[in-house]
């Protein structure tokens, strides 16, 4: 059951570190300096957030949480495809955020009653947090998916779905996870994320297509990822790598 | 983060002639008594100009500084460095929008602020128009550069403006945590591995020669600003906060076994004055006017950033939105 576990808690730790990373990307560049600021703010709750997974996972005998994040190659990581892909312009990012924080939010809640109690504490700590990412992206989804900037939106919607489909990539532990009341499963997950978004989305003009329509962009829980990966882990353990033992 | 070295345009008395004399000497006795003047207040023009130069010049300075420290978030070493680092240069984004906030009482708004930022007609400060090259750059600048912008900044919050003061008040606070963090990074460097060592010893190099620059020229060759003392715009020369910086941060320089690229460097015990080389102001100035290694760069990356945004903020406005000025 430890390997159930362990996957699952990679999975978050590397979601939330990468998503973290990728949004820290707009410290000095966003659309206005509020925007600097929120997604910034985001970024750090969203590596604070994989910083404590990875204490987890040390607890469970994985090496220390730097060695884990900044030493690890792309085939390593566990993190879902949509996380890793390049900030774009800020209605990819916003749409990016919209769908992949809904998911977390839910997925967080559902955590909150898991059997194994440090990730059910952990879990209720943090979907605080992950509550305010949500009322952030929905407020300017709201605002932005309407009038003459609905069609950029619709447009970064549509690229970005097939992506946000591979956040509910099934774990090869899947059925342990629900049978031992450890996590209710992606297929739930992805469930009620749909109806989530779904009811944000009828508050605006933005048409959200036929899911059942759509491939999935998978492979990324299982070390399979977009090339957009490795020069992200090559820039960030730059440094870090200059003398892994060192004390910086 | 921000220096001094403000680019004040020349004055002399000439500009304050025209103004309602009673009104002038009630606004002067207020300042006299140490009273702060509020945006609703009579003020002389010259004051509302000067001082809608310097709090943009601030302003500006954070949003561009923001770009060399931010190109390291993504690069910081372990998982304390970059959560402290994303902290960091978000404070200087937040401390941007809180002083075109108290610049826009004034009467200037954000966007007209922005745009003269963009067109080179506004200036900032001129430190942040050189490369952060390593992580080392950075921990200089989280450390040395932010110790500097405090120098001036507990100055400035003595002012006379209200609404600058009080953000300033608060910028300081902040600071000293940014000032905290790079020193404590400063200290892994020095005190770390041979080739930890090296990089700190090498960024002191580099960035010795603009950190002399950030305080502006000599008080002895810079335009007159004395009017600016008396109204509490400025309110230290130059070289004395040059001198204190000196003062609290070259012994700490030297006591984590770095040296500091200036070998007339040395404080002279009977005058309690530090001796240095004086910095080449013809770099300094030719830098200041545009032609230094990241002038280009840096304006670049603001106005692509500005032009992307372009649609988002657009879609914010509605026809009968009104221009509100911030309160105070």
């Amino acid at each position: 059951m430890t390997e159930a576990i362990k996957d699952l808690l990679y999975k978050i730790a590397d979601d939330q570190l990468i998503i973290g990373h990728r949004n820290s990307e707009w410290t000095g560049l966003g659309p206005m300096l509020e925007e600097d600021i929120a997604f910034s703010s985001m970024a750090q709750d969203k590596v604070g957030q994989s910083l404590a997974f990875y204490n987890l996972l040390h607890d469970l005998g994985e090496s220390d949480p730097d060695t884990v994040a900044f030493m690890r190659n792309a085939n390593q990581f566990h993190n879902c495809q949509l996380v890793e892909l390049p900030i774009g312009e800020y209605d990819f990012s916003l749409v990016r955020h919209f769908l992949f924080d809904h998911a977390e939010m839910i997925r967080f809640e559902m955590l909150s009653n898991s059997a194994v109690e440090e990730i059910a504490q952990l879990a209720r700590k943090l979907v605080g947090e992950i509550r305010y990412h949500v009322m952030h992206a929905d407020v300017w989804i709201k605002q932005l998916g309407v009038g003459d900037t609905r069609e950029r939106l619709q447009k970064a919607l549509e690229m970005a779905l097939p992506y946000a489909l591979g956040i509910f990539e099934e774990s090869k532990y899947e059925q342990d996870l629900i049978s031992n009341d450890i996590f209710s499963g992606e297929q739930a997950l992805r469930d009620t994320w749909q109806s989530s978004i779904t009811t944000v989305l009828t508050e605006t003009e933005l048409q959200l297509p036929d899911l059942t329509t759509l491939t999935p962009l998978i492979g990324g829980r299982y070390g399979d990822h977009s090339d957009h990966l490795q020069p992200l882990l090559d820039e960030m353990s730059e440094v870090f790598k200059v003398d892994p033992g060192a004390d910086w | 983060m921000y220096g001094g070295g403000n680019i004040f345009e020349p004055s002399n008395h000439n500009d304050v002639l025209n103004e309602d004399p009673v009104k002038l000497q009630e606004f002067e006795a207020r300042i006299e008594r140490g009273e702060k003047i509020e945006p609703s207040d009579w003020m002389p023009k010259l004051y509302r100009k000067q001082l809608i130069r310097m709090i943009e010049q601030h302003a500006h300075s954070e949003i561009i500084g923001a770009l060399p420290e931010g190109t390291w978030i993504t690069r910081a070493p372990g998982f304390k460095r970059k959560l402290a680092l994303m902290a960091k240069v978000q404070d200087e984004v937040g401390h941007a929008q809180l002083l075109y906030s108290a610049a826009e009482t004034l009467g200037k708004s954000r966007e007209d602020m922005i745009s003269d930022l963009i067109n080179g007609k506004s200036k900032y400060s001129n430190i942040f128009n050189y490369p952060a090259y390593t992580w080392a750059d950075s921990c200089f600048i989280s450390w040395l550069v932010d110790a500097g912008a405090i120098v001036n900044q507990v100055a400035n919050s003595k002012g006379s403006y209200g609404p600058y003061c009080r953000a300033l008040e608060r910028i300081c606070i902040e600071e000293s945590f940014h000032l905290k963090y790079g020193h404590h990074c400063v200290i892994h460097l020095a005190t770390g591995t041979p080739k930890q060592r090296q990089m700190m010893q090498e960024a002191v190099d580099r960035w010795w020669a603009p950190m002399m620059h950030f305080f502006g020229p000599s008080d002895k060759i810079s335009v007159h600003t004395e009017i600016l003392m008396k109204w509490k715009v400025k309110m230290a020369s130059n070289d004395d906060c040059r001198q204190q910086f000196l003062d609290m941060y070259v012994p700490k320089i030297w006591e984590l076994g770095l040296t500091v690229p200036d070998t007339n460097l040395k404080k002279n015990e009977e005058t309690g004055m530090w001796e240095f080389t004086e910095p080449d102001w013809e770099e300094f100035k030719r830098v200041i006017n545009g032609d230094g290694p990241c002038n280009e760069e840096r304006l670049a990356v603001r106005r692509m950033a500005e032009e992307r945004g372009q649609w988002v903020r657009n879609a914010l406005k509605s026809a009968d939105m009104k221009y509100v000025t911030p309160l105070a």
